[in-house]
């Protein structure tokens, strides 16, 4: 009970911060940072990576292969001589799926335990929560999951797709032909940041291409929730006029009631189809996927896609499974966050071994020229200007088997737009970390053409 | 219901073979031969056109492979000719035969097919189906294509309805041809086929229907003929009609399936709070350790078909010998301290929720529902229930009705009541308080370990699963009144309902804000809830 109302609590106060949200715009660039960067002491020694992952609670069910496949990374790293001759110690802790606990474990890593780089959160609410610890320290965060974008921080690299990354391209299949022709919406989602975000830039883009707000149902459940009927049932009531297609950004263990309610109440892909924005490979294991199949995900990655630098990734997963005893043994799976977390630790230890320095400031002037052959077979690059991934748009149908099949992919990588073009406000905004915007969030640059701090 | 289609395609397949088509002959089975071949093609246009090819020949012997390869089933063999992959034996059979191929001629690739060639390949199977012996298929079958009616399938539908003879299949197979009649040009046939549609209040149409009796512009209606749309008119008011009458009778069932979660997260707790008057914290990981049980069971039980009736009673035991086990060491000594009991049992809560976590893992586990469960029973068009769901309420109704038994009409029940009454009346009446305290105890638990089996069918197993309920559960029994049975029935039923009958409108969030505020105004009109008794607390 206690517990309810500290999350109550602490979603009160990440609402005020989102509201007022300057703490991008105080780290200056160029200008002398504030915190010490957290360097251990002594150069010799390992260098600590950061791990925050839940480990327990609803996002549990997503975010531990996203801890296990990090340690993998970091091993695989260390096997071939670490970064700058030095190992990297993996430090993990588990924020349990509660938000405020993310920040103060966030705090943890970089005051007590001096990491240089921290890799995790899955939610934007637990994203949202360590933002300001990361900025206030300086400290280095690699966010590994798509997301709904409207942010850009100095101290953050989000290997994870923004909405034109995933969302809108999604929903453009599902409207031709070859999706379905939809022109009826649900749009469905857990009650947070993310799922309102992401639906309200999907809104202004239905908009756009002519759907009017009578063809756009917008449902939320609050996280656990766990009774669908009458959600599944309103949808196929809706659908009856039009064909209709469901955007799904239900996040964390809801997805398995709800898939099950889809089985149960016989929603066939062929007639309402869902395209799921958080569920991939890890979440659809355990359960029985044979209703399901022809429902979408849009991602980035499918463990199915069929590259060489894939089959190395799942064959070093697989081992490493086996290696470890993981739980799941050889039902384990490979998905987007965690190839994105692959992405992200090795774009990191690149970036190290280019500037010579943990440093938090010197690593991040070098990530901007990473590039990776990333699993997915593309040769991927960190934006530079707006601490985005590019990266390919992939949309898959569920298989009988709980894989996916890739029905549409883009030709190559694509750029991340940090700020949606869709909506008014955010059309006007410019992520770009360069001179001379150095900012997340402007819509003027803040140095002038001559390099003089243009007043503000 | 799988397995009952897997079974007719392959009756069906026998039936073909006993009495051929009328136009088969070699040249025919070379070309259905080709046809089926094709299907084994990578590009989606190969397929498309094979599937077109079937469509032509009309020849049930391609049900099996376009099942198949509607159902991820279908496999390109090492020769290049499709096979059909058996999931259950592991077997790869002949697409037309049906017979298993051995040596499989391995590698196996799959055939792709998303969505785009579903579209069209089930229609085309529909068409086949329509002959199978099996009602159930050509139920599906029927219902299948009157979602996409077209004229030239209108002949073989009355050709369909003339030889059936299974009364719902009639119906679906009606409303199939109304489909393809309503895309023709007569009017009378339109006509027919709206009032078809109007009794059957099948909402399908509804897009058809809109368009019907759309106007144009100029506020001319889009439909000429003013018979047709006035019948246009008639059928979506009756489909309409139906359609709120689905919603509201959907609601309603819904809230009864609430009902009966919230009253079997209650019930335990009526026991050990209501009647015994222990604030116990620990409720919700009794029920949580109950759906471990069932979890066990599973596993150790390799997820036996039954496993989940053999979990019931060791469920009831396990979580009902921890309850007494917990009464005798620690929460018989704080009667009376109701703060105590509350810190004691949610340090006890807290414990046994780590406990979980130190052996289960502090991930979910899956706990699988039965195939028994699987599915749902579709009520009227556009209502199904989940058999899980109705399982529950069947459940819940005969532990209910148990627990009743048991306090009402045997000796331990009597003594119970006497306790609960006057504890120091009893004692010099001969009976053994403590003793029964324990047992009343370790019931409670019990029962909250069986809710515990309930659940795990329903939504997910973590150790944080008590959590979500804990509120709910006290909510039941504070609106019910402490220490009536009757009350928690009462308020379960009431508050499911209510909550089901909001959500619609005002969304799962909403809704559950609405009810706590209800609940609180109705606690302030009302503290001592729906049916009110003196408990122990007290006296």
């Amino acid at each position: 009970m206690a517990n309810k109302a500290m999350v109550m609590l602490g979603m009160t106060a990440l609402a005020g911060l989102a509201a007022c949200q300057k703490p991008a715009e105080e780290a200056k660039p160029g200008a002398a940072a504030p915190a010490a960067p957290a360097a251990p002491a002594d150069d010799k020694g390992p260098i600590k990576v950061g791990i925050l992952h839940s480990l327990s609670g609803t996002m549990a069910i997503s975010e531990t292969s996203l801890k296990d496949v990090a340690l993998m990374t970091i091993e695989e790293i260390n096997e071939k001589g670490g970064v700058l001759g030095r190992k990297l110690e993996p430090v993990v802790v588990d924020p349990a799926s509660d938000w405020p606990l993310f920040a103060q474990k966030a705090r943890d890593l970089i005051q007590k335990e001096h990491v240089a780089v921290t890799f995790g959160c899955w939610t934007s609410v637990s994203r949202k929560s360590v933002l300001p610890v990361f900025e206030e320290l300086n400290g280095l965060l690699f966010y590994p999951v798509q997301y709904e974008g409207e942010e850009s921080s100095w101290n953050v690299f989000y290997t994870g797709a923004a909405p034109n990354q995933q969302a809108i391209p999604a929903v453009e299949y599902l409207m031709s032909k070859k999706g379905g022709a939809a022109k009826r919406w649900v749009l469905l989602g857990t009650d947070y940041v993310y799922p309102r975000t992401t639906n309200k830039i999907l809104r202004y883009f239905l908009h756009e291409k002519g759907v009017t707000d009578d063809d756009i149902m917008e449902k939320y459940t609050p996280f656990g929730h766990s009774d669908y009927q009458t959600i599944v049932a309103d949808v196929k009531k809706f659908a009856t006029g039009k064909r209709t297609a469901v955007v799904s950004t239900i996040n964390g263990d809801s997805n398995v009631p709800f898939y099950k309610e889809l089985g149960n109440q016989g929603m066939k892909a062929t007639d309402i189809p869902v395209v799921a924005f958080s569920v991939g490979e890890e979440e659809l294991r355990g359960i029985d996927t044979k209703p399901l199949v022809g429902h979408l995900a849009a991602w980035n990655y499918f463990m199915s896609m069929d590259t060489p630098e894939n089959k190395a990734f799942i064959d070093k997963w697989n081992a490493y499974v086996k290696k470890n005893n993981l739980p799941g043994g050889e039902k384990r799976v490979t998905n987007d966050p965690m190839e994105a977390t692959y992405i992200g630790i090795h774009m990191w230890a690149q970036a190290v071994e280019q500037a010579k320095s943990t440093n938090v400031d010197a690593v991040r002037q070098s990530v901007g020229f990473q590039h990776f052959k990333a699993p997915s077979g593309f040769d991927i690059q960190l934006d530079a200007k707006n601490h985005h991934l590019w990266k390919p748009v992939v949309i898959g149908e569920v298989k009988a088997d709980g894989q996916f099949r890739v029905v549409w992919k883009t030709e190559g990588p694509i750029r991340a737009q940090a700020w949606s073009p869709f909506i008014p406000d955010s059309a006007k905004k410019v992520a770009d970390w360069t001179f001379p915007w150095a900012c997340g969030n402007c819509t003027a640059p803040k140095f002038g053409a001559a390099g003089v701090v243009a007043a503000k | 219901m799988r397995t009952a289609i897997e079974l007719a395609v392959f009756v069906g397949m026998a039936a073909t073979i006993v009495c051929p088509p009328a136009h088969a002959g070699p040249v025919e089975d070379a070309a259905v031969a080709n046809a089926i071949d094709g299907l084994a093609a990578s590009s989606d246009e190969t397929i498309e056109e094979s599937i077109r090819k079937l469509s032509a020949l009309d020849d049930p012997r391609a049900i099996p492979a376009l099942d198949a390869l509607c159902d991820d089933r279908l496999r390109i063999g090492a020769d290049g000719h499709p096979y059909i992959w058996d999931s259950k034996t592991r077997d790869v059979r002949h697409p037309v035969s049906g017979a298993v191929v051995s040596p499989a001629p391995r590698p196996l690739k799959e055939v792709e097919v998303g969505n785009e060639i579903r579209r069209v390949a089930l229609p085309v199977l529909a068409r086949l189906q329509l002959g199978s012996p099996a009602a159930a298929v050509r139920l599906a079958a029927a219902e299948e294509l009157s979602k996409s009616g077209s004229a030239d399938a209108a002949a073989l539908l009355h050709r369909a309805k003339a030889r059936e003879k299974d009364g719902g299949v009639r119906e679906a197979l009606a409303l199939a041809i109304a489909r393809a009649d309503l895309t023709g040009t007569d009017p009378a046939k339109r006509v027919a086929a709206l009032e078809v549609i109007g009794r059957s209040g099948n909402d399908g149409f509804l897009s058809e229907l809109q368009r019907l009796t759309a106007k144009n512009a100029d506020g001319t209606p889009v439909e000429p003929d003013a018979r047709v749309a006035a019948a246009a008119t008639r059928a979506m008011e009756s489909v309409k009609s139906h359609q709120r009458l689905v919603g509201f009778g959907g609601s309603l069932l819904h809230g009864l399936s609430l009902a009966s979660v919230l009253l079997f997260v209650a019930l335990g707790l009526a026991i050990t709070f209501g009647l015994l008057g222990v604030i116990n914290m620990a409720h919700g990981e009794m029920l949580m350790l109950g759906a471990y049980a069932t979890y066990t069971v599973q596993t150790v039980l390799h997820g036996h078909r039954f496993y989940l009736l053999a979990a019931i009673p060791i469920a009831f035991l396990a979580t009902g010998a921890i309850g007494a086990a917990l009464e005798r060491g620690v929460i018989r000594h704080l009667y009376g301290r109701p703060l105590e009991t509350l810190l004691a049992t949610w340090g006890i809560s807290l414990g046994l929720i780590q406990t979980v976590r130190l052996m289960f893992g502090a991930q979910n586990v899956a706990v699988a529902n039965p195939d028994w469960l699987a599915g749902g029973l579709e009520i009227t068009h556009g209502l199904v229930l989940p058999w899980s769901r109705i399982a529950v309420v069947g459940f819940v109704i005969l532990v209910a009705a148990g627990v009743w038994f048991i306090l009402q009409k045997t000796r331990f029940g009597l003594q119970v009541r006497a306790v609960t009454q006057n504890r120091g009346m009893a004692a010099c009446l001969g009976i053994r308080t403590k003793r029964v305290d324990a047992l009343m105890f370790g019931l409670g638990s019990g029962i909250a370990g069986l809710g515990g089996v309930a659940l795990s069918q329903l939504g997910n197993v973590g150790p944080e699963l008590g959590q979500n309920y804990i509120i709910d559960a006290f909510m039941v029994v504070v609106v019910g009144g402490v220490g009536r049975l009757t009350g928690a029935v009462a308020a379960a039923l009431g508050l499911g309902i209510i909550n089901k009958l909001i959500e619609p409108a005002a969304g799962a969030v909403t809704g559950k804000i609405v009810v706590l505020v209800v609940i609180i105004l109705f606690i302030q009109r009302r503290p001592q809830g729906l049916f009110a008794l003196r408990g122990r607390v007290e006296a």
